[in-house]
């Protein structure tokens, strides 16, 4: 047995078989054999690589649909091409590696693709890579890794959001990162689907590899590669408590967040994708009060299309039932990057071209989200949200974006529904000014996560600064309460929908301050509103 | 051999996805199956070829059937043309 810790993300306990993910050396070999043998590797990588595609493709069907799935169909016909399977021969049967011709073959012909004057089939320069790296990457051992199956338990250096999209989430019991902190992207997607998760931890690779079993305890921060008999008997008893607790919360379901002295609020979900509309309303959540669009951004190699994002944001209206939902503009940038959109690198991405600022400055994006979003209201009850704003202007300007696609959408004879137009307050300065804001703004919700950080100056993403990022500062609980005074001065709602929002030591305070809204992970819901129907505030 | 001609209607043209479609119908046939645009022409087995044509929205495609079924893979890839592209 072996015994080590971290910080743990979300409670609870997890008990199977660990898998490791990890990221593609990308190294060529040093030695390679005669052109017979590589040739047979090369074939034997391809057989690999199509059965990951058509993993991911069955994945990419469910969770993303059809249209965007069919960009992996395309990526396994690739494959199959013999202009790149006869050149990979070709180079194989001049001495090369298979590793090597893999690799160099797609590239040649990504290149060839890149030089074509259509922007739409330069673009797919990216998916020959995509393939050609794929395979060269089971070459190179490493790349994707092979699930078991059946449940288990991921353990990684660090999760990009991009990664986490591929993974099977119904399978994932828990998971162990090396890197990443408490507001990572490792710790919000374990907290969306309700698994012990534990950031930091001093395991090694190697031994989640060996162990047969890995334990994670969500609890106490604590994972247990294979466990002893005892420490395993204690574990279920634990986990099993944990699910009796769980199962107590259930007399909550269906109820309103109403406390003792008649105060109510509305316990919203967080989600990423439309996928997690399904767990929202499994966790009785009153609405949708974040859904993220970036992660429609993420994971692909060009734009979704303005269908795209339509079906996306139809399927969480149609699933949501007539309960509100906001939807956040894309907010990519800073630690959400993607390829494709051609952001200029930036020193210091926190402060750079990300959220509203992107969308101002490259309408190309933004315009057909809007669309989308205002055609996907006739079907339910959605908002718009603006993450990252800093000054009025910027919200003016967004807002005069929004009245003209309502008019272009009316004009095209469309339905569409009303669509409140709010804010994220997540700068220092939106909060300062958050009365002038809640002027022109039909609402707020403040991200917490980003305004501790940038009121602090600590880099949420920085391991190290760990005790620096103090959420519970004096100064972010000012601007919190400055905001929702602002917002009430103005008649409008304020609700917080960062990892603040579904802190049970806060939540009193919140609702004392005058919000009226708190949005969460969807697994928190219940036992958040048994808070608030046991507060006398 | 024996070959048709067929006017793109799909405002995306011959983007990925049909051409992905296209292959996969034309690699049912026995016969050699070629599409050519007024600026090339590509084996209609191979994706990245057929991708390289870029043909767009209005643009004339000739498809030419040549083998054992050439008849079938015409009539077959006609009727697959006017569904999805």
């Amino acid at each position: 047995m072996k015994i080590g810790s971290g910080l743990p993300v979300y409670r609870g306990v997890a008990i199977g078989p660990a898998v490791v993910y990890r990221k593609a050396t990308g190294e060529l070999p040093e030695k390679w054999d005669a052109p017979e043998q590589e040739q047979e590797k090369f074939d034997k990588a391809c057989v690999e690589a199509r059965e990951q595609l058509s993993r991911l493709y069955e994945q990419a069907k469910q969770t993303l649909g059809e249209e965007q799935a069919a960009i992996i169909e395309v990526q396994m016909l690739m494959l199959d091409d013999l202009d790149y399977l006869e050149a990979v021969q070709e180079e194989i049967s001049t001495g090369s590696s298979a590793a090597a011709a893999a690799r160099q073959c797609g590239e040649s012909l990504a290149m060839m693709f890149a030089s074509l004057d259509d922007e739409y089939m330069k673009a797919r320069a990216a998916d020959i890579r995509d393939v050609s790296q794929r395979v060269s990457g089971i070459l190179c051992g490493g790349g994707e890794f092979r699930l078991p199956q059946g449940n288990f338990i991921l353990v990684a250096e660090d999760l990009a959001p991009s990664e986490t999209i591929q993974l099977p989430r119904e399978r994932i019991l828990a998971i162990v990162t090396q890197k990443g902190s408490s507001s990572s992207h490792t710790a919000i997607l374990a907290r969306t689907l309700n698994i012990p998760s534990i950031v930091q931890a001093d395991i090694e690779l190697d031994d989640a590899e060996n162990c047969l079993v890995l334990a994670v305890d969500g609890f106490l921060g604590q994972w247990y590669a294979d466990p002893d008999v005892d420490t395993l008997a204690a574990l279920q008893v634990k986990q099993s408590e944990a699910a009796a607790k769980r199962a107590a919360l259930e007399a909550y379901r269906g109820k309103k967040s109403i406390t003792k002295s008649g105060k109510q609020v509305l316990l919203c979900a967080n989600i990423g994708c439309p996928a997690d509309a399904e767990a929202a309303i499994a966790a009785d959540a009153e609405g949708v009060g974040l859904m993220r669009s970036e992660f429609l951004y993420l994971g692909r190699s060009d734009l979704p299309t303005e269908e795209e994002l339509f079906a996306a944001y139809r399927q969480v209206a149609e699933t949501m039932q007539g309960r509100p939902v906001v939807i956040r503009t894309l907010d990519i940038g800073a630690d959400k990057q993607v390829d494709y959109m051609n952001l200029p690198r930036e020193e210091n991405p926190a402060l750079g071209l990300r959220g509203l600022r992107i969308c101002l400055e490259r309408e190309d994006i933004f315009r057909p989200q809007l669309r989308a979003i205002y055609r996907a209201s006739a079907y339910g009850c959605l908002s718009v949200m603006f993450p990252m704003v800093a000054s009025v202007w910027e919200l003016r300007r967004a807002k005069a974006i929004c009245g003209e696609i309502r008019r272009e959408l009316i004009a095209q004879g469309y339905q569409l529904g009303e669509v409140p137009i709010g804010i994220m307050i997540e700068t220092p300065a939106a909060a300062v000014i958050a009365d002038s804001l809640a002027l022109e703004a039909d609402f707020f919700s403040v991200g917490t996560n980003d305004l501790t950080q940038y009121t602090l100056a600590v880099d949420r993403q920085n391991a190290g600064l760990g005790e620096f990022y103090d959420p519970y500062h004096p100064a972010v609980m000012a601007l919190l309460a400055q905001i929702a005074k602002s917002a009430k001065a103005a008649g409008i709602w304020a609700g917080i929908c960062g990892e603040l929002g579904a802190d049970p030591k806060l939540t009193e305070t919140f609702i004392q301050m005058g919000y009226a809204e708190l949005s969460m992970a969807p697994g928190r819901i219940l036992e958040l509103r048994k808070l608030v129907c046991e507060s006398e505030v | 051999m024996q070959s048709f001609t067929y006017v793109i209607r799909d405002p995306l043209g011959l983007h990925a996805r049909p051409a992905g479609l296209l292959v996969k119908a034309a690699a049912g046939y026995a016969s050699a199956v070629t599409v050519a645009t007024p600026s090339g022409k590509a084996d209609a087995k191979r994706i990245m070829a057929v991708m390289r044509l870029a043909a767009k929205q209005g643009m004339e495609l000739t498809v030419t059937c040549e083998g054992p079924d050439e008849e079938a893979a015409c009539a077959g890839l006609k009727a697959f043309l006017a569904e999805n592209l």
